[in-house]
């Protein structure tokens, strides 16, 4: 039993989905699916607890070895995300009953469930997989539920939202498919860590050859995956589906869409670059650091203003997103451990920020019925926890010390000048400012405005809600304190990622 | 069995001396409906603080160097706590204000019918919180989370009123501290690291080695030097000194405790300690052995202090509004003890670092003062105070007292942390610095005493003020402190000598 | 790139054309639903460029009629696209390798097993004399189709709900109505 978490992982969730449909029940299916997601976190502990005590593991699917059949991969890394991941999808779904009701129609609930299933399925096929194909498969069963789920939205905006959202992932799954196809075509194999081990050898025997080392389908896949994962991480200026996905997605949804999922797609992306293709091709070969290091700063620098003058608190997150994801790539392309533990912890503490964030706006918008500034005036007299809770994880988003903000954001720092990029150290601290400026905004509505008409006669959100929201914006704290098991992990993570670059040996390749 | 004297060891004392304001926060949080428990447990909190400091106190000036080590927040960066005299001077200043504060803070809260009494007493702790675990940081990661936590937790307190203005002045002052401290001493600490390879603050300074090894230039240094004295935004070095007058939006206890003595002392208390134990007072003041062409690093820094002095001063002149003078005099003040860093002798570091201390008493005395009349006749501006001191005679004698203390004048404490400044500033050949201090002082004398004096004047034709004394819980503190200014004078061979060793490469 | 080395690689050139026509009308279009149609050609051109790489000339569906015994001789890959043909050439000699690994181990699973994956890895291999098409890139088509015909319901049953509430398909008269009730 033990050794099969692996598959339980996904198979749990999987099946629960359509059990859930086709019970049709709209009583069962909170209970039901509580149980379940509440399991996968318990798997997705364990699995992490055996790492740290055993190593990495490889689970064959169906016994078929590796590289011929479908290997699940679970090592620091994956580990790690497989568990921030299922954790605020267990917490985001406890949390969310009084949230649904009042947004998503009764008669919907159950298919909200079971789409909610399936995109956390999806997100963790995504991380768990060794084999690129079923990385895509996965990355379209999170995708085609998330866009279904942001379609639940309460306006009639939130369809066509969705619908971009689609055609722009949709794109973005297609670009990255066109490049599983070339390497295939290359080294006739699916299996990551062999992908990566035998386009080694081909560059080895190029060179022997006097060719140039890299050939031109290497190059050109590489190009289409980054371009689709691109899409998918929202980097600047491939973003524009997000904001308003977010903005008009039902505000669980969001919650934890924003926790999750691009973060996903960060760690498909360190996957791609550290494990199959090397950061010697990446970084040095391809421009793609600079590159990234220019998208990420323009990016946080645009979005980041954006969201000052954002009019509605879902959409003033969603540039903060936006802006976040440049901060996790600029640690990635530094490809050092400190840079690349900055940004696999980031991650993480951004999840659990924005995740708690968004949670807050959730609690904003059952009471107020809206999320836009102007309703939230005044809000902090009446709703005093609620708002108590957005001033702590505003601190966290800016990166104020004891917050989880504060540790991703010193990593990087010192990776940065580690790195001797001068002029990325300052423009991500002043950057950093921009955060205050619109986390303040906020604030300063809630406490010193006249309360607005909807604020007067809000009062404090259930505490169904409140106490799920308090846990992450309490985690926050705890892991801007105590980082054993974040930046602990997250440098392990980096250690051996870095190392598998080194040695040429995956993990999983041969388990 | 562990008995209770083993128990209260120096080490021990360290983290019960952190943990006795965070005590008080639970318990004011606990009693909030109960105002009269409230304020007892922070009275009796705060007494015991001061108690187990002064203890503390004894073992770190007898030679003692007691450290406790909290955690690693992150792989070699670690929250951990080493008492040296510096440090324990600034908690002795901070915790035994607090005492005095809290007594005058409950007289005027509740002259004034103020509201949210619960949060302010429960910010006011975690700032003292933030105090004492600056003066007590073992590396420069652990002061700057302090330093961070403190700029947090009494934004609350500087938007007390929650009306438009508080909301303009705290914009102000959250902007201008996070904003330094985010962009220039973050990165300093950042810098430094990847210098040094060490945070820790080591008598003689870690940059020294680096210095030799040629991985960082003089220029360099000058330009770090820079990150870390503009950084420190609490230490209100022009330009960036707009945040302490607009701090004065918040209630005089806060502006008395916080904004005469733990924010900006922690502001100045910083730079000594980056001065002394990170950069190493050889290396700045080119009197290194080993280290060659480096004078002039720190000069600019001196000359801006200067400025500083002499235009916060002037400004100062300006202003009729009592609290808005008392800013702009801090802000002068606050750049002495800078510039005794700056100069980097033991004379005028010593003489910095003794400057915390005698501003500090005279200027709370000068808050309390200002508070007590706000409570007692509602007067903001000087230019009404005309005649008040007929009806409230302690009030303005002890602002009288404490003035002298500011200025520099003989039976006042802050003669003698002048003297050394002024010694300092000879040692280094800056004349034009010493003229400096010379003219501030006279600025002072012109915008301090009047006040006291023309109190006690008779009103032009005006019927003798009927206003009476402040309650008795906001005159009583401000005339201990007004004594402790001038005690403080006598006490200053004793300063010295506790300061000393700092000073000192082997001080360990 | 001689004439024929260029209508030798037709297969992407068609690959190509499709790709570029979908990807224009996904961007160009402000109907919806063309949208969406042109994302349909978009992803199809993506099947075909598996499909061909998987295509063996005169190969035939990779059926194993009989076990045991192995061949010391494996095929050469029939590849199909000109530009790719030297890496795939490197890759088919690690494929060796792979096998001789599984010769050595002289097991009957393993070595149908390393035949198939043989098979998987080049654009076709030889069994006993018999020369097989790969399976897998129809394969993965199969699946990618299902996920393509699943994006494109869910589109549509999207455009459905927004023709419900805007009446209109139009994007820019979406956008427009919106912008009115901004204001």
């Amino acid at each position: 039993m033990i050794d099969q978490l692996p598959i339980l992982l996904i198979i749990i969730p999987l099946f629960a989905a359509p059990l859930l449909v086709l019970l049709g029940s709209r009583h069962l299916a909170l209970p039901i699916s509580l149980a379940v997601v509440w399991s996968v976190f318990g798997i997705s502990v364990a699995l992490l607890c055996r790492v740290i005590q055993n190593g990495p593991i490889g689970y064959e699917l169906g016994g078929w070895p590796s590289p011929y059949g479908i290997v699940y991969v679970i090592d620091y890394l994956s580990s790690f995300v497989m568990m921030f991941v299922s954790a605020l999808g267990a917490i985001v779904l406890t949390y969310a009953p009084p949230s649904i009701k009042q947004e998503i129609p009764f008669s919907k609930h159950y298919l909200f469930y079971a789409c909610y299933l399936l995109c956390l399925t999806g997100l963790l096929g995504m991380c768990i997989t060794g084999d690129l194909f079923n990385v895509f498969v996965f990355l379209e069963i999170s995708s085609l539920s998330s866009y279904a789920l942001i379609s639940l939205g309460k306006t009639r905006r939130a369809p066509l939202a969705a619908l971009h959202y689609l055609i722009f992932g949709t794109i973005g799954a297609t670009f990255f498919l066109i490049g599983i196809g070339l390497l295939y075509q290359m080294t006739g194999t699916l299996n990551m860590a062999d992908i990566g081990r035998r386009l080694s050898e081909v560059r080895a025997e190029r060179l022997l050859a006097g060719l140039t080392q890299f050939s031109r389908t290497e190059l050109v896949a590489f190009a289409f995956m980054t371009v689709g994962l691109s899409i998918k991480m929202a980097v600047f200026p491939l973003h524009t589906w997000l904001p308003n996905a977010y903005a008009y997605a039902p505000s669980v949804v969001t919650g934890f869409i924003a926790a999750t999922a691009t973060k996903v797609s960060v760690y498909a992306f360190i996957r791609l670059v550290y494990g199959i293709f090397t950061p010697n091709f990446a970084f040095e070969t391809m421009p793609l650091d600079t590159a990234l290091m220019i998208f990420s700063l323009i990016g946080i620098f645009v979005a980041s203003v954006a969201a000052i003058y954002q009019t509605d608190v879902k959409r003033l997150l969603a540039y903060s997103s936006v802006a976040q994801i440049g901060y996790m790539l600029l640690g990635i392309s530094m490809s050092n451990v400190d840079g690349l533990t900055a940004g696999i912890v980031h991650m993480f503490n951004h999840a659990l920020i924005k995740g708690g964030l968004f949670m807050v706006v959730g609690c904003f918008a059952l009471r107020l019925g809206s999320v836009k500034l102007d309703d939230l005036r005044g809000a902090g007299k009446t709703m005093p926890l609620t708002s108590l809770a957005w001033v702590i994880g505003g601190l966290g988003l800016i990166g104020v010390p004891m917050t989880a903000g504060f540790i991703s954001k010193w990593l990087l720092l010192t990776a940065a000048l580690e790195h001797d990029w001068w002029p990325v150290a300052v423009l991500m601290l002043l950057s950093s400012l921009l955060a205050v400026v619109y986390v303040w905004r906020v604030v300063e509505l809630l406490y010193f405005s006249e309360p607005s008409d909807k604020a007067k006669r809000a009062k404090e959100a259930p505490a169904l809600m409140l106490i799920p929201t308090y846990i992450v914006i309490a985690a926050t704290v705890v892991f801007g304190c105590w980082t054993v098991y974040s930046a602990g992990l997250a440098q392990k993570a980096a250690l051996a990622l870095l190392a598998i670059t080194e040695s040429g040996i995956a993990p999983g390749g041969t388990p | 069995m562990i008995s209770p004297i083993a128990f209260l060891n120096p080490e021990n004392m360290i983290w019960i001396s952190l943990a006795l304001p965070l005590l008080a926060v639970v318990l004011i949080f606990l009693f909030g409906k109960m105002p009269n428990i409230r304020e007892a447990c922070t009275i009796g909190i705060s007494v015991v603080l001061f108690g187990v400091i002064c203890s503390l106190a004894s073992h770190v000036f007898a030679g003692e160097r007691p450290t406790w080590r909290l955690s690693e927040m992150l792989p070699g960066f670690e929250i951990a706590f080493t008492v040296e005299p510096l440090g324990m001077l600034f908690a002795l200043v901070a915790s035994g204000l607090w005492i005095l504060t809290t007594i005058y803070a409950i007289g005027y809260m509740r002259g004034h019918h103020e509201i949210n009494q619960t949060r302010f007493f429960a910010c006011f702790a975690i700032a003292i919180f933030a105090a004492l675990s600056a003066a007590f940081a073992k590396n420069l990661f652990t002061l700057f989370v302090a330093y961070e936590v403190m700029t947090v937790s009494t934004y609350p307190l500087v938007t007390h009123h929650g009306n438009e203005e508080a909301k303009q002045g705290g914009r102000v002052y959250l902007g201008i501290l996070l904003g330094t401290s985010v962009a220039f001493f973050m990165l300093a600490i950042a810098w430094t690291w990847s210098v040094a390879g060490t945070l820790d603050f080591t008598p003689g300074g870690i940059l020294t080695q680096a210095s030799l090894d040629g991985k960082i230039t003089n220029m360099q240094l000058s330009i770090l030097l820079g990150l870390f004295a503009f950084g420190i935004g609490k230490a209100a070095l022009m330009p960036f000194h707009r945040w302490l007058p607009a701090a004065m939006v918040a209630p005089t206890p806060v502006s008395a405790l916080l904004h005469a003595v733990a924010v900006v002392k922690v502001g100045v208390f910083s730079i000594l300690k980056v001065v002394v134990y990170i950069f190493g007072i050889d290396l700045i003041g080119g009197t290194h052995l080993d280290v060659t062409n480096q004078t002039g690093m720190s000069d600019w820094l001196c000359y801006l202090a200067g400025a500083s002095i002499l235009l916060a001063s002037l400004v100062a002149m300006t202003k009729d509004n009592l609290k808005a003078r008392l800013a702009y005099s801090t802000i002068s003040q606050l750049s002495y003890i800078t510039l005794g860093a700056a100069l980097a002798t033991t004379d005028s570091v010593i003489g910095g670092g003794m400057h915390i201390a005698m501003h500090a008493v005279g200027k709370i005395t000068l808050f309390f003062c200002a508070g007590a009349i706000y409570v007692g006749a509602h007067k903001k501006n000087i230019s009404d105070m005309r005649g008040l001191g007929r009806a409230m005679p302690f009030t303005m004698g002890a602002f009288l007292i404490a003035s002298l203390c500011i200025i520099g004048i003989p039976p006042g404490g802050g003669a003698w942390s002048k003297m050394f400044l002024a010694i300092g500033a000879a040692e280094r050949g800056h004349s034009f610095l010493i003229a400096a201090l010379m003219i501030s002082s006279l600025l002072n004398i012109a915008y301090l005493v009047p006040i006291p004096i023309l109190s006690f004047m008779t009103p032009k034709g005006q019927e003798p003020l009927k206003y009476k004394e402040a309650p008795l819980m906001c005159v009583v503190p401000l005339c201990i402190t007004a004594v402790g200014s001038v005690a403080l004078f006598f006490f200053a061979d004793q300063i010295y000598a506790w300061l000393l060793p700092i000073t000192t490469i082997s001080g360990n | 790139m001689t004439l024929e080395d260029a209508l030798g690689l037709y297969s992407y050139w068609i690959v190509i054309f499709l790709m570029m026509t979908g990807f224009y009308i996904v961007i160009s279009g402000k109907n919806l639903i063309k949208t969406i149609i042109g994302l349909n050609i978009f992803q199809t051109s993506v099947f075909l460029l598996y499909i061909t790489m998987g295509k063996v000339q005169g190969g035939t569906a990779p059926i194993l009629r009989d076990g045991g015994g192995h061949s010391d001789h494996h095929g050469e890959g029939h590849n199909h696209g000109g530009e790719h043909g030297e890496a795939i050439h490197q890759g088919s000699e690690h494929g060796s390798v792979v096998v001789d690994h599984a010769v050595q181990q002289a097991s009957f699973t393993e070595d149908v097993i390393a035949t198939v994956g043989e098979a998987a890895a080049h654009s076709g291999a030889e069994y006993q004399g018999v020369l097989y098409t790969n399976p897998l890139p129809s394969v993965l088509m199969l699946t990618a189709i299902v996920v393509g015909i699943a994006t494109t319901a869910l589109a549509l049953a999207l455009i459905v709900r927004i023709r419900e509430e805007y009446g209109t398909i139009e994007e820019d008269e979406i956008l427009a109505i919106d912008r009115k009730s901004d204001s």
